[in-house]
């Protein structure tokens, strides 16, 4: 103690300054950058729930609590449909695209052929590109196809977006993937079936579900593509809500939002959770 | 050779070629025989092929040229799965999402044997590499040694002809090695299973091993017993890579009956006892514990030179001390510290006199 008593001498605002160089998050210019970020990105967000439960016709002044327009957009048979919709299209797909995407993933990361650099960065295409010139491509080869637009040509387009996403999922999981647990399954007596079953799907698995959780996400949450493919009878949760929202923004259409966000936010949270889980499990 | 001749061979290796694409040749032209019931091990430093040849008996790479048979029967192009071997690999490979005892078992499960049976064979399995009471544990609450203990399991419950294992050991730390060391040799006597383990690391072959072969480059320089080969290594590579070692460059000068002659740069004319074929330029070489350090010049048959101590390697059990000589020779000599003072004796600049036994000496042609 009596060695460094002369220490604290230092007056209190010079001390201040010694900040650990990794601990630049106390500084406050940081603080405020930060701050300010949370703010232009969620504030929208909280004013959109918050006034989801205001009872006003408008979304200017708070006028009190309610429940009203979730109980009104529950009975609006438009909105009512339209989400059925969005959960037949995105059952579909997510099925659909997480066994293709998989599929691939696997074939990618596993076998050596002819081309497959350049067939590796064309998967990955779609992710990249506009959701627009996706949307048109779309539209334009529906038509040219001659396929009537509806559901089946929304379930289409999501499958085709979604696989790339469920493939770099995948296959990422599939990279800490040792070859000689398959190798060590062979040598004990297993079939490449049951080596897959067996060995491979199951660590895979958090991978997929991960996958299978955000292809979910991405068709129910889809507009530009959707608003594109979609025809006569076969509007979307997110469609509809863009079409409501043409006559003005009611609390109604916010409690539709509303229930929009949470179901996302709960699958990528889902989503995160499984993979997270899966990869503290297969560390040894 | 000892008394493992009279045994039939389990496996069979004839001119066995393995290339990785147009000129890497991994594996080049070698033969030979593992006999029933023998700790066989592939020792090499690293590159030098002891892993591909490994593989191509366990059947996960094919042989280039040549031939593989495995209890009398030709194994060039069967599947790994059909093969009477089971490996041990050397991450362990115990499967992360099983127990113990799923891990263990499921060698049999997929051969379609009954459960009942395979419970029993999973409990006899575990006791034999004393891991009792932990079937229902998963890998990720197992130690490195413990793992390494199930895959030895999970091998041997197949009861294969013959037991291969990739580096076993090299993930385990120096004390923990040294006891699993001994297991496996317990564990190899007591299940008469054939043992081949690859390993880079000399002390582990050389402990365990009924007999090595020690590969180069894809070729075996020497296939002898741990005693022969640290004894009479039979070329430099060998005598360089197994132990430590002296070596002196030598002419041949002639034969005195049953003795080379020889002329050494710093040690002159000498007779070696030496049965076959050399000419012209050869090697010497000399253990560092087969020499001694001496105040005074040695008499009779033993050689001595004069040096200076440069050094001096304090290892508990023995000093390892490395002098300078005339003409620029260095010497190593390994002296055991048989008295709690005896590595005070020697000192760091002060001169002494290296003695040894002339027949000590080996000759190296190559």
């Amino acid at each position: 103690m009596t060695i460094f008593s002369h220490l604290s001498a230092t007056p209190v605002k010079y001390r201040r300054r010694l900040i650990n160089p990794l601990d630049y998050t106390r500084r406050l210019w940081l603080q405020l950058t930060v701050g300010f970020g949370l703010l232009f990105l969620y504030a929208p967000l909280v004013a959109l729930v918050a006034f989801s439960f205001n009872d006003s016709k408008r979304n200017i002044v708070w006028q009190g609590f309610t429940f009203k327009y979730y109980a009104k957009a529950f009975n609006n048979s438009g909105l009512h449909d339209a989400f059925m919709n969005s959960m037949i299209i995105a059952s579909i797909s997510t099925v659909v695209s997480t066994v293709l995407g998989t599929l691939l993933a696997i074939g990618l990361a596993r076998y050596k052929f002819k081309g497959k650099a350049l067939y590796d960065g064309w998967v990955h295409l779609p992710v990249v590109i506009p959701e627009i010139c996706l949307g048109v491509a779309m539209l334009a080869f529906f038509v040219w196809a001659n396929i009537p637009l509806g559901l089946t040509t929304i379930t289409i387009s999501h499958i085709a977006f979604s696989i790339p996403f469920v493939a770099v999922i995948v296959r990422s999981r599939m990279a800490g993937f040792d070859r000689s647990y398959e190798e060590a399954a062979i040598d004990l007596g297993a079939t490449p079936w049951k080596i897959f079953w067996d060995i491979t799907f199951p660590y895979l698995t958090p991978g997929i579900v991960a996958a299978a959780l955000l292809a979910f996400t991405l068709s129910i949450d889809d507009f530009v593509i959707t608003f594109f493919t979609s025809g006569p009878g076969s509007t979307t949760f997110p469609i509809k809500i863009y079409s409501m929202v043409r006559f003005s923004v009611t609390p109604e259409v916010n409690a539709a939002s509303t229930i929009l966000i949470a179901l996302t936010v709960i699958l990528t949270v889902a989503a995160m959770l499984v993979q997270g889980r899966g990869e503290k499990g297969m560390k040894k | 050779m000892t008394n493992q001749n009279k045994k039939p061979p389990i496996i069979e290796v004839r001119n066995l070629v393995k290339r990785f694409g147009e000129t890497a040749i991994a594996v080049n032209d070698v033969s030979l025989d593992i006999y029933e019931g023998e700790f066989f091990a592939l020792l090499g430093p690293s590159g030098c092929g002891k892993t591909t040849l490994l593989r191509m008996l366990a059947g996960f790479e094919n042989p280039s040229e040549g031939l593989i048979s495995i209890g009398g029967k030709d194994m060039v192009g069967v599947d790994p799965s059909l093969r009477p071997v089971n490996m041990v690999f050397q991450s362990y490979a115990v499967f992360p999402h099983m127990t113990v005892a799923q891990n263990v078992g499921y060698g049999l499960k997929v051969t379609g044997v009954a459960p009942r049976e395979i419970d029993l064979r999973v409990t006899e399995a575990l006791e034999l590499v004393k891991l009792e009471g932990y079937g229902t544990r998963l890998p990720n609450q197992l130690s490195g040694g413990q793992q390494q203990r199930v895959a030895l399991a999970r091998a041997l419950i197949k009861r294969p002809k013959v037991l291969l294992l990739d580096e076993p050991l090299s993930a385990l730390d120096a004390k923990l090695r040294e006891q699993m060391q001994l297991e496996l040799v317990r564990l190899q006597k007591s299940v008469g299973i054939t043992f081949v383990i690859v390993t880079h690391d000399q002390d582990e072959a050389l402990s365990m091993a009924d007999r090595i072969a020690v590969m180069s480059k894809g070729r075996v320089e020497q296939l002898a017993t741990p005693a022969e080969l640290y004894e009479y290594p039979s070329n430099r590579f060998v005598a360089d890579f197994i132990g430590k070692t002296n070596i002196f460059s030598a002419t041949v000068v002639g034969r005195d009956g049953e003795s080379l002659l020889v002329d050494v740069p710093q040690l002159g004319r000498m007779a070696l006892p030496f049965e076959g074929d050399a000419q012209g330029e050869i090697s010497l070489a000399i253990r560092p514990e087969k020499l001694r350090l001496e105040a005074h010049v040695a008499s009779g048959d033993k050689v001595s030179v004069k040096g200076k101590v440069q050094q001096l390697a304090y290892y508990g059990g023995e000093s390892h001390v490395h002098l300078d000589c005339a003409s620029g020779m260095s010497l190593s000599v390994t002296r055991p510290n048989g008295h709690r003072g005896s590595y005070q004796d020697v000192i760091v600049g002060e001169e002494a006199f290296i003695c040894w036994d002339s027949a000590d000496m080996l000759v190296l042609t190559h």
